[in-house]
């Protein structure tokens, strides 16, 4: 079931870049893309629980800060070792300015 | 680390022989970073944060021999003398790290060091709320142990011999602020002192006083593990010595992680060696492919961290490779310093701050350092220039 919450201002979110959202004893990461769409996946990394809004956003990908994992934030992927669990990843809408998250 | 990377990478590769894994400790191989950490400060009793289990290693087909010392290796037959038995190789894996320095003054083997996971379980047994820890040595391992005997609830005081903390690779003005840091959690900074020996109870300085210690905790550097190598004859320097494609002075011998040392395309060639994580799991890939066939170099820019209290600390790079430091103003509790070679070109960059708050930037200029850029003094100390826009200009 659909669970739309409000997040983040769109500004909030600079261009290939993620901000951390956090939301009733949860932590999201929302990205903004290069070609300005917007993502969300959990906010922590499946390896050792990072925080991913600490991390780099090159193109579709988030790093993690410490060791280096990385994931497609536009699917949740992991993309090899250290990182073998994919993130969960959760739909985003933007309307009037504002990043809607639904965690479901 | 490497050698578990290692066996990941040779399956990758689509190596499709046996791989055997031989490995003097009983446990599977885990991650040595949470040690001097995690596994002394947690709540619950702490339990090895595992690189492999049995399913995995069973659906890499690798045989485990675990507990299982390697005695001596004959190159002429290729084989492996084990504790138990023997085992022929095509190609041969060293991966067998560093070993912590015992110190060698009178009464040092009072000293306990931190190398593995039952080493562990034993600091945080000792460290105990109340007790009196004494740690000799101001370097990664013996301040991040300080700061989890902080935690316990231990008085802590801690035992420099040189200038300052941390004169190996962190510059001044961050090791500044981590020195601060312990004053203020409440350690005992006892800096540029000499040690005169060690008794159960206590501690003797050079000028004989004594400071009282129930627990006593030796970080004074560590020793590549290189005496299977140094029997077997291959090359010895600072490590064993391996090239680009961790190689060894046996082409069917590889080596990789804290025991070897290697050039460095990016410094000139420089030979280095590092005991550091990422290391030890990228040179465990390479290693892995090249033992697969392929000829990949190894060029990764060194990185790595430590943590301790709510600062994290990041160097990439080689910062005494770049004696133009330029620093980048940020918050108080924080540091940024990039290093300069005389032709311009990034070759280090170090970092401190709370959390992973300078991690980004770090991994930046590691991409810079990478690309071999020369980013001017003026873009890299005005904080309004983003380091992305440098990578991608």
């Amino acid at each position: 079931m659909a669970n739309w919450i409000e997040a983040l201002a769109a500004g909030d979110v600079a261009n290939e870049d993620v901000s951390r959202f956090d939301h009733g004893g949860r932590t999201f990461a929302i990205y903004r893309s290069p070609d300005d769409k917007y993502y969300c996946t959990d906010g922590l990394c499946t390896h050792e629980k990072v925080h991913l809004a600490d991390g780099l956003v090159m193109d579709n990908i988030i790093e993690c800060p410490k060791h280096n994992g990385r994931f497609d934030y536009t699917s949740g992927a992991a993309m090899g070792a250290p990182c073998i669990i994919n993130l969960k990843k959760y739909p985003v809408k933007v309307e009037g300015g504002k990043i809607f998250i639904d965690i479901g | 680390m490497a050698g578990h990377r290692a066996v990941i990478s040779l399956r990758a590769s689509g190596y499709d022989g046996s791989i055997t894994l031989v490995g003097e400790e009983a446990l599977l191989p885990y991650d040595r970073p949470p040690l001097s950490k995690s596994a002394i400060t947690e709540a619950d009793a702490p339990s090895p944060v595992w690189l492999l289990d049995a399913d995995i290693a069973k659906s890499l087909k690798l045989q485990l021999m675990l507990h299982t010392k390697a005695i001596r290796i004959d190159r002429a037959v290729k084989e492996v003398e084990l504790s138990q038995g023997a085992i022929g190789y095509d190609k041969l894996l060293l991966a067998t790290g560093a070993a912590p320095r015992a110190l060698s003054i009178q009464g040092g083997e009072h000293a306990l060091l931190l190398r593995d996971f039952g080493d562990a379980e034993n600091l945080r047994g000792e460290m105990q709320p109340g007790r009196n820890v004494v740690i000799i040595g101001g370097g990664f391992i013996g301040l991040e142990l300080a700061s989890s005997a902080i935690k316990r609830g231990c008085n802590v005081t801690v035992i420099e011999a040189q200038p300052r903390i941390l004169m190996r690779g962190v510059p001044e003005p961050i090791s500044k602020i981590i020195h601060d840091r312990h004053v203020a959690a409440g350690v005992k900074m006892l800096i540029g002192k000499s040690l005169k020996s060690l008794q159960k109870t206590s501690v003797t300085l050079g000028d004989d006083s004594r400071i009282p210690a129930d627990v006593i905790i030796a970080g004074i550097g560590a020793a590549p593990r290189t005496s299977l190598a140094a029997d077997a004859g291959l090359t010895i320097d600072n490590g064993i010595a391996v090239n680009v494609q961790l190689q060894t002075s046996d082409p069917d011998i590889f080596a990789a992680g804290d025991c070897c040392s290697f050039p460095h395309s990016h410094y000139n060639n420089r030979r280095i060696r590092l005991e550091a994580w990422r290391n030890a799991q990228d040179q465990g890939n390479v290693a892995g492919e090249n033992m697969a066939g392929a000829t990949k170099a190894y060029v990764a820019i060194p990185w790595f961290w430590s943590d301790q209290y709510d600062l994290s600390l990041q160097i990439a790079g080689l910062a005494d490779e770049g004696p133009g430091t330029v620093e980048r103003p940020l918050g108080t509790d924080s540091k940024l310093l990039f290093h300069l070679a005389n032709n311009g070109k990034l070759m280090g960059a170090s970092g401190i701050g709370k959390g992973n708050s300078i991690a980004r930037d770090i991994k930046l200029a590691e991409m810079l350092i990478a690309k071999g850029a020369s980013p001017t003094p003026a873009q890299l100390e005005d904080p309004s220039v983003q380091l992305k826009t440098l990578l991608k200009g």
